[in-house]
């Protein structure tokens, strides 16, 4: 069984559910246009990941696995309406700028992801490791992908004015295509530089 | 030139592996190999030969280039002297002026895009690539004169790296590197590239749009119903002579028909342009023109089709942008398709989408990313049909 700091270190970098798995690509286009949404994004979708992990690999003896997928939804599915009930009603205009992203997470690659491939296998404390690793791993490039975007965008950071006044906003940030760009150059540098210690390590 | 080739002889070890020097390779080999012939000969399997390489392909490019080149200067020149100085100042000074606002520009792209090769070349190992030459000479022609110069800057890596390194470098690249970083400044900064800095003169203050150029066609593009848009254009200036002379506003080396024309002529004289793909955007853009007279219903749809000719930036981008041998379609048929419907997408995006007033960088980077599809297509069918 893999240490537990293992199972958390690995998908921060080295097996990073976005950039190394290309999982969960389609809400990192999303809501990476400012930090604030990517932010509150990171966080639902770490509540998310990490509770159906648990719940998963609690039940994982219970579940028939004929119809596991279908009893994997349901979890995912009320962890989801649960943290878009609260973002209602405790961060409205937020939750009004995430718009059908929170609802998406359900079809999140990750969180299906990760039930598939470690819940169902493995016990509840790793899992609950796991499902953080995996949350925060996906995380950091949201966070990463939505500061570029915000900052050559729209030349801020959290709303704060981040360049020169003078600053014209590079408006490809801002759209769709801008995310998939910056994503790629993402790629590019950690297969680069960061894999380097992965491949001389083996 | 005995004595400087005494000179790269004598430090010619420094470069090579193991010397001092090594690093710079790429910088020593693309100096020496364009000044002198290279010392690397063809070792093994069949080769033909031939005095043109890679290189003389290129500057031939740059040479047909040229006439659009000084045509544009001037007319930089000339429009803004027309706009700020309320008329021409005579050939001379228009031209003067007119260089001082192009060759900024150009020295812009050469430098900052020439920069990026360099670097690639030296970490990869590879030679400096002669296709660079043409790409920094293509991409400010297609900017307007007003476009800010770190917006040259930014737009050219973009183009250098993200349209052609990533990939792999030159011979590699899905999409043409020129038309990817103009691409990347019309979405990034439609401000600038629809320019309204000085020439806001010409047709009822709408200025240079960009590759989409021409005033011309923001004024077809908005016309009430039951205008006819000859009349139209007329009325604004633009008859179709002025069009196809191209002393109006627009992006900087697109404007006159008669300089494509002459690039268009010596790219197939030479055999380096594909005459196929030129004649093809031609059927493909009288075809769409001629089916939206037939049928369309806004009064733009009924533009005769020879307007589209010399309308925008459909001869600049037919003849220099849609033969790029790399990123165009490879196969004789496929030549064919590919340029058929790089002209008919010019079409539907000028008439039938209100959002670009010019369909012509759109429809070949689109057709780009298709064209590997329709060699592949073309191939199957040569075998089956081989087979059957």
């Amino acid at each position: 069984m893999a240490s537990a700091k293992k199972i958390i270190k690995d998908p921060l970098f080295d097996n990073n559910p976005i950039t190394w798995q290309m999982l969960g690509i389609c809400s990192a286009l999303a809501v990476t246009t400012q930090v604030n949404t990517a932010m509150v994004m990171s966080v639902a979708l770490t509540f998310v990941l990490v509770l159906s992990n648990m719940t998963i690999s609690a039940l994982r003896t219970l579940i028939p696995t004929k119809i596991r997928m279908i009893v994997e939804l349901c979890v995912i599915a009320t962890l989801v309406i649960i943290a878009d009930q609260v973002l209602k009603a405790f961060m409205y205009d937020i939750s009004k700028q995430l718009s059908v992203f929170v609802g998406l997470i359900i079809t999140n690659c990750i969180v299906m992801g990760r039930a598939e491939a470690f819940a169902l296998q493995n016990n509840v404390r790793d899992s609950m490791l796991d499902g953080l690793g995996n949350a925060l791993g996906y995380s950091i490039i949201l966070v990463a992908v939505a500061a570029i975007r915000e900052w050559l965008g729209s030349g801020t950071l959290l709303g704060i004015q981040a360049m020169p006044a003078s600053y014209s906003g590079n408006l490809l940030m801002v759209l769709p295509p801008g995310a998939f760009i910056i994503i790629a150059l993402l790629i590019w540098a950690q297969r680069t530089f960061i894999s380097k210690t992965l491949r001389e390590d083996n | 030139m005995k004595k400087i080739l005494e000179l790269h002889d004598k430090i010619r070890p420094l470069f090579n592996k193991g010397g001092k020097y090594e690093k710079l390779w790429p910088l020593f080999d693309a100096q020496d190999t364009f000044t002198f012939t290279p010392h690397e000969v063809t070792e093994e399997g069949a080769h033909v030969r031939d005095a043109i390489d890679l290189k003389r392909v290129m500057i031939t490019v740059v040479f047909a280039l040229i006439p659009c080149t000084l045509f544009g200067m001037w007319n930089a020149g000339h429009q803004h002297n027309i706009a700020n100085m309320g008329a021409t100042q005579g050939m001379a000074a228009d031209i003067l002026r007119g260089a001082l606002i192009v060759l900024p520009i150009i020295f812009t792209s050469y430098a900052v895009g020439g920069l990026w090769e360099v670097l690639f070349a030296c970490t990869r190992r590879h030679e400096i690539n002669e296709g660079f030459l043409v790409t920094g000479l293509l991409f400010p022609l297609v900017l307007p004169p007003t476009v800010p110069l770190w917006q040259v800057a930014v737009g050219v890596s973009f183009g250098v790296v993200i349209g052609k390194e990533v990939f792999g470098g030159t011979g590699m690249n899905v999409l043409n590197p020129a038309l990817t970083a103009r691409a990347f400044l019309y979405f990034a900064y439609p401000a600038e590239l629809s320019g309204e800095v000085w020439t806001s003169l010409v047709a009822g203050g709408e200025a240079v749009s960009g590759f989409s150029g021409a005033t011309a066609l923001a004024v077809v593009a908005n016309l009430p119903q039951d205008v006819s848009p000859v009349a139209a254009l007329c009325e604004a200036g633009f008859d179709w002579m002025t069009l196809a002379n191209g002393a109006i506003a627009g992006s900087i080396g697109e404007t006159s028909l008669w300089a494509c024309l002459f690039g268009a002529v010596v790219l197939i004289a030479t055999g380096i342009g594909s005459w196929q793909i030129m004649l093809a955007t031609l059927l493909g853009l009288f075809a769409g023109a001629t089916l939206f007279n037939m049928f369309g219903d806004s009064s733009y749809s009924q533009l005769p089709s020879y307007y589209h000719l010399a309308i925008g930036g459909y001869a600049f981008a037919a003849v220099f942008m849609a033969t790029d041998p790399v990123s165009a379609a490879a196969t004789k048929t496929g030549k064919w398709i590919y340029g058929f419907l790089v002209g008919f997408i010019i079409i539907i995006v000028r008439i039938a989408n209100p959002a670009y007033a010019e369909g012509a960088m759109l429809a070949i980077l689109f057709m780009n990313v298709c064209a590997p599809l329709i060699d592949n297509y073309v191939v199957e069918a040569h075998i089956r049909r081989r087979t059957a």
